[in-house]
This record gives C-alpha cells, sequence and structure tokens, in this order.
C-alpha cells in the first residue's frame, strides 16, 4: 500500500484541497444530472398517468 | 438476408431498445469507476514533478476528451438531422448536450484546481482554457436556444445550425498547444508518439475514460427515451404503454 495511513491519503502529499475539490465537484455533477433525470422521468410519467386516467374516464 | 436498418430509426423501436441497454452500460460504467479510482489512487505511483496533485489528471483528461468527442457526436447528428429531417436523431443530439456541459464545466473546473496549485493561478486567457470555456458556452447556447423555441422541430434546426458552426472549435481546442504558445502542457498521449506518462497512470487514466463513455452513454439512452415520450406523447404507440410498462 502507497498510504501510510488514512490521514496520509487524505492529505494527498499536501495537495489535498486541490484534489478533493476537484473529484468533490466531479462527483456534485454527476449526481446533480442524475438527480435531474430521475426528476424529468416523474414529472413526465405523471403527466402521462394524468392523461391516461382523464382518458379511461372518457374524458377527451 | 435483409436487416432492416432503418427499424431502430423509428422512435418506437428505439425507445424498447435503448431502455434494454442502459443497466449493462450501466453496469460497465461503475465497473470501470471503480478500477479506474483503483489503479488512480493506489496503483498510480507519486509523479516526481507535480507529487499528487496530479491525481486530478484521472478526471481531467477523461472530462475534457468526453467534453470533445461529445460534441463532435452532437453535431453529427444535429447535422444528421437537419440534412435528412431524421426525428430520433436530433433527439439524440439534444440528449447528448447536456452530458457534453457537464463534462466541458468538468474539464474546467478540475483544470482550475489543478492550476491553482502547479501555475499558481486558477485561470489564464490562454488559448486551450480559452477555446474550452467556448465549447462549454457552446453546449449552453445549444440548450438555451433550443428551451426557447417552443417548435420542437425549428428548435431542431435552429439547434443543429450552432451545433455545426460550432464544431470548427473542437480541433482549436486540440491543436491549440501546438499552435499557440500556451500554459497548457501539450498532449501527454497522441497517436503518433508513444505515451509521455508511466503504464499505471496512462492505464488509470484511460479506464477513467471508459467509465466516462459508459457513464455518457446511459445519461444519452436515458435522456432520448424522456425526449421520445415528451415529443410523441400524443401518439397511439405512448398512450398504448401500460401504467407499468413504461420502464
Amino acid at each position: 500500500m502507497k498510504w501510510e495511513s488514512l490521514s496520509d491519503f487524505f492529505a494527498m502529499g499536501g495537495y489535498g484541497l486541490y484534489v478533493w475539490g476537484s473529484y468533490l465537484v466531479a462527483m456534485i455533477c454527476i449526481i446533480g444530472e442524475v438527480v435531474l433525470i430521475r426528476g424529468r422521468k416523474r414529472t413526465l410519467y405523471k403527466h402521462l398517468g394524468q392523461k391516461r386516467r382523464s382518458i379511461l374516464r372518457g374524458e377527451k | 438476408m435483409t436487416i432492416n436498418w432503418f427499424k431502430y430509426a423509428s422512435p418506437a423501436s428505439f425507445y424498447f431498445l435503448a431502455g434494454r441497454m442502459v443497466p449493462y452500460f450501466a453496469t460497465l460504467a461503475i465497473i470501470f469507476l471503480v478500477v479506474g479510482l483503483y489503479i488512480g489512487f493506489f496503483v498510480a505511483p507519486t509523479d516526481f514533478q507535480q507529487g499528487e496533485a496530479y491525481r486530478i489528471i484521472f478526471i481531467h483528461v477523461p472530462a475534457a476528451w468526453m467534453s470533445m468527442f461529445l460534441y463532435v457526436i452532437m453535431a453529427f447528428w444535429a447535422g444528421v438531422g437537419l440534412a435528412f429531417n431524421t426525428r430520433l436523431s436530433s433527439m439524440v443530439a439534444s440528449a447528448i448536450a447536456p452530458t457534453g456541459a457537464m463534462f466541458a464545466f468538468l474539464a474546467l473546473w478540475t483544470g482550475a484546481w489543478w492550476g491553482k496549485p502547479m501555475w499558481g493561478t486558477w485561470w489564464v486567457w490562454d488559448a486551450r482554457l480559452t477555446s474550452e470555456l467556448i465549447l462549454f458556452f457552446l453546449y449552453i447556447g445549444f440548450m438555451s436556444l433550443q428551451a426557447a423555441i417552443d417548435d420542437p422541430k425549428r428548435a431542431d434546426k435552429a439547434g443543429a445550425v450552432i451545433a455545426l458552426v460550432g464544431v470548427v472549435n473542437v480541433p482549436i481546442i486540440y491543436f491549440s498547444v501546438q499552435w499557440w504558445n500556451t500554459l497548457h502542457q501539450g498532449a501527454s498521449v497522441s497517436l503518433v508518439q508513444s505515451p509521455k506518462m508511466a503504464t499505471a497512470m496512462l492505464s488509470g487514466m484511460l479506464i477513467m475514460t471508459l467509465a466516462a463513455w459508459m457513464y455518457s452513454i446511459v445519461m444519452i439512452l436515458t435522456r432520448t427515451r424522456l425526449i421520445i415520450l415528451e415529443r410523441e406523447r400524443h401518439t397511439a404507440w405512448v398512450s398504448e404503454l401500460k401504467e407499468g410498462v413504461l420502464e
């Protein structure tokens, strides 16, 4: 193992702020994109569901 | 045997095909991500010049590559849609833009956080950085233009024009480090030279790039499916989908 301890790993040889600042934001971006897509899907399904129910009730 | 190549150009067939493919690409994305991060943090050696700071490369380079690849693919499909009036190609182009923009942003962000400790500055107006920023704005422009036009057909056409004009920027980004004297370093990996980096560093970077590709495919297929449903919701095949079968 190239890291001596967990704190050594987080310190990244003194560049911890920059390395983790990059990885953290990358993680936020990816999670954010997934959340946005989920939201878009939920809204769309709700609309489709409403439309289907109104057709079933005989409204047009 | 004849194969009907146009079968999957129909949004309805593509919808189901894409839905079946997503789980496979998602699994591959996670596998490549775990392996890539493992190599990046536990196998790749410390850089003799940059210490541990260089480990930003494992997201910076894949993000920058993806932002350029995706732009070219987006412009290609937008162009096909413009030339042949194929609905699905324009939908795919619209589905690519947000993911491309995300990667362009990440390339700029991680570049800034790498530039600060190495160059002493978050940002310089040099050719590589500026042209990548323009790429980010092109994605944003493409998305805002499409969002501003209500009629999907006109939105597709307008978007295609911006995407195709903007494609000249991609070779400018790529060759900027050769054409101008920039602060950004030259290409570490090229087709004509052997790579100038340790094998573990290179393989970590390439595996992370594969992870980024798989992730992009998942996002693009999923978003294309949503766009198909949004645009075709008045058609018979969408209203025939049963409540639980939307998946």
